[in-house]
């Protein structure tokens, strides 16, 4: 085989497929965000012809306009759903940092027998269906759901909590789907830890406590940014979660994107969204980038 | 490190699994509840599995999305070790940057982004929507992870052997049949399984990118479950959980067997 076609065809199949159906793609969503809804199929206008050439190309440009990101600017619906998502990210990351901290520290500190099995452990729902797991939670916070039943029991409220259709739902929902995400990177941060450090800490007087938070907690800190990262962004995007245990106040961009699509078939206003929430992720995704890079650098 | 368990530790870890646990033990629990109610329980039945089996709709969806899985898998993980071979391999080529960006990008994407923008492609394109579209769909965006999975592997790859079988006579494309693809076969293996399941779990981009007559099982699912609650998607769903859990299960113990056979080998070859 010719050598130069081999790598021609080595490098152009897998590069052809993602140019065509990621990044192509991209820029459609990009040029229908400033067209207009339109009642046709499909259902936007202006539409690109390839029979009128590059004068069509000329007058197809000329019909653009930013109208849809004026109209997501001035009605409020978006900016809670931006800010919201945003809130909620937040909180469900600093609360799965929370429960995934001492979860990692555990394992690492495990004999290291254990360690396989635990780690299998963590791995193991990661497996298992999104949508199983999230809707395994419907039935344990519904009103008449089996946490309510065991807070009545024990006498702790008197009357069934509303649960389900909250943001508590939709917390507790990300933190239970994303944990492994957290623990993960903590676990891979803490057990190659040099465990002499903290002999050294206590001969110097420090008390174990003390030798947690001056030795432990500060080399597990690229562990800890790269679990919080690997939450946060999925969760600014989140559609299920929101969807199926938050309630009709729960805003969350991925939720409203699916409604302004699905409901009410406003497909350039549905993509404005998406060229905003793609905005939106940028920053984190670059900060993101630069932490693994100087983490990489730091270890050679 | 030589660990212990400590009472902290012991709690920790016992209050994280059970957190992680019970809520998948409770749904496989209720599946076999008599009663319609998910949450109150009135002995033991069989009744759903037995109700979900005389279900065509779901049996269609399931046959659905195992073709699609199974399909999407395959090329996915084809495409994806291309793609790691490339990353790893071909040093530098115009637009490598582009290149490395489209396989990272797909993995941070939400859903929702991924799948609107699909089908935008797929109406530009005058394509019509079902099974091909969807598994088109789910190629794209497990490729991505099967390349980050095998090139993982590849970085650690030692380029020395593949030099000894050309040194020996093999031509560069027979080596690399031969030495360095038996070598990386569990990434390869492991590429695919993540592909399928990923493929197999999709509801947001199976819904965008889906026509009239091809519903997947995570479709189905969805539309059952904004109904309602009901035993029957419990059924199902400890099927799938068992399924899944017997599968990763099987694969650990094939790697480690696999990585105590390429231990014996190399002691074999040092003596």
């Amino acid at each position: 085989m010719d050598k130069k076609l081999g790598r021609f065809l080595l490098i152009g199949i897998p590069y052809f497929w993602l140019f065509l159906l990621f990044l192509v793609p991209f820029g459609i969503v990009l040029k229908i965000s400033f067209s207009d809804i339109a009642v046709a199929i499909p259902p936007y206008t202006p539409t690109f012809d390839f029979e009128s050439g590059w004068e069509g190309f000329k007058a197809l440009l000329a019909e653009l306009d930013f109208e849809n990101y004026i109209w997501l600017t001035e009605d409020d619906l978006y900016w809670t759903s931006y800010l919201s998502s945003l809130r909620i990210a937040f909180i469900s990351t600093v609360l799965t940092l929370l429960i995934g901290y001492p979860l990692a520290y555990s394992m690492a500190k495990a004999p290291s027998e254990w360690r396989p099995t635990l780690l299998m452990l963590i791995i193991l729902p990661f497996w298992t269906s999104f949508l199983i797991r999230v809707y395994a939670w419907i039935g344990i916070l519904k009103t008449e759901g089996l946490l309510n039943q065991l807070l009545m029991f024990l006498g702790i409220v008197d009357d069934p909590l509303q649960i389900l259709n909250t943001d508590t739902a939709v917390y507790i929902g990300i933190v239970y789907s994303y944990l492994p995400f957290m623990v993960l990177p903590l676990y891979s941060s803490l057990e190659k830890m040099d465990g002499s450090l903290l002999e050294a800490a206590q001969d110097l007087g420090c008390t174990a406590i003390s030798a947690f938070w001056k030795v432990t907690l500060p080399l597990s800190i690229p562990g800890i940014i790269a679990g919080s990262f690997l939450v946060f962004i999925p969760a600014i995007g989140e559609f299920v979660i929101p969807d199926l245990l938050g309630g009709s106040n729960t805003k969350m961009i991925g939720k409203t994107l699916w409604a302004e699509f699905f409901s009410n078939r406003d497909w350039p206003v549905a993509s404005a969204v998406a060229v905003l929430l793609l905005l939106l992720l940028i920053v984190p995704i670059v900060l993101f980038q630069k932490q693994q890079e100087r983490a990489q650098e730091a270890e050679q | 490190m030589s660990g212990r368990f400590t009472w902290f530790n012991t709690t920790s870890l016992t209050l994280g699994f059970v957190f992680l646990y019970l809520p998948i033990l409770i749904l496989v629990f209720f599946s076999f509840n008599e009663s319609r109610l998910v949450t109150v329980w009135a002995g033991f039945s069989t009744k759903w599995y037995v109700e979900l089996f005389k279900d065509e709709a779901f049996l269609d969806a399931a046959l659905v999305t195992l073709r699609v899985a199974l399909l999407s898998a395959t090329m996915a993980t084809i495409l994806g070790t291309l793609a790691a071979v490339v990353m790893v391999r071909a040093g530098r080529f115009r637009g490598r940057t582009l290149f490395s960006g489209m396989i990272y990008a797909p993995l941070v994407m939400p859903e929702v982004i991924t799948g609107l923008s699909l089908l935008l492609l797929f109406v530009a394109m005058g394509i019509d929507r079902g099974f091909w579209t969807i598994t088109m769909a789910h190629i794209t965006f497990s490729m991505c992870y099967a390349a980050v999975v095998v090139s993982s592997r590849m970085v650690t790859f030692d380029n020395s052997l593949e030099e000894a079988a050309t040194d020996l006579g093999c031509t560069p494309f027979q080596a690399f049949i031969k030495v360095t693809l038996p070598i990386m076969a569990p990434a390869i293996i492991s590429a695919w399984l993540l592909s399928f399941t990923l493929s197999l779990d999709d509801l947001v981009i199976a819904s965008f990118t889906s026509g009239p007559g091809a519903t997947t099982l995570p479709m189905k699912i969805y539309s059952q479950v904004r109904l309602g609650v009901t035993p029957k998607i419990n059924a199902l769903s400890t099927i799938l959980i068992l399924i899944v859990t017997m599968g990763v299960i099987t694969a650990s113990i094939l790697t480690k067997r696999a990585e105590a056979q390429r231990k014996a080998d190399e002691r074999m070859a040092e003596a």
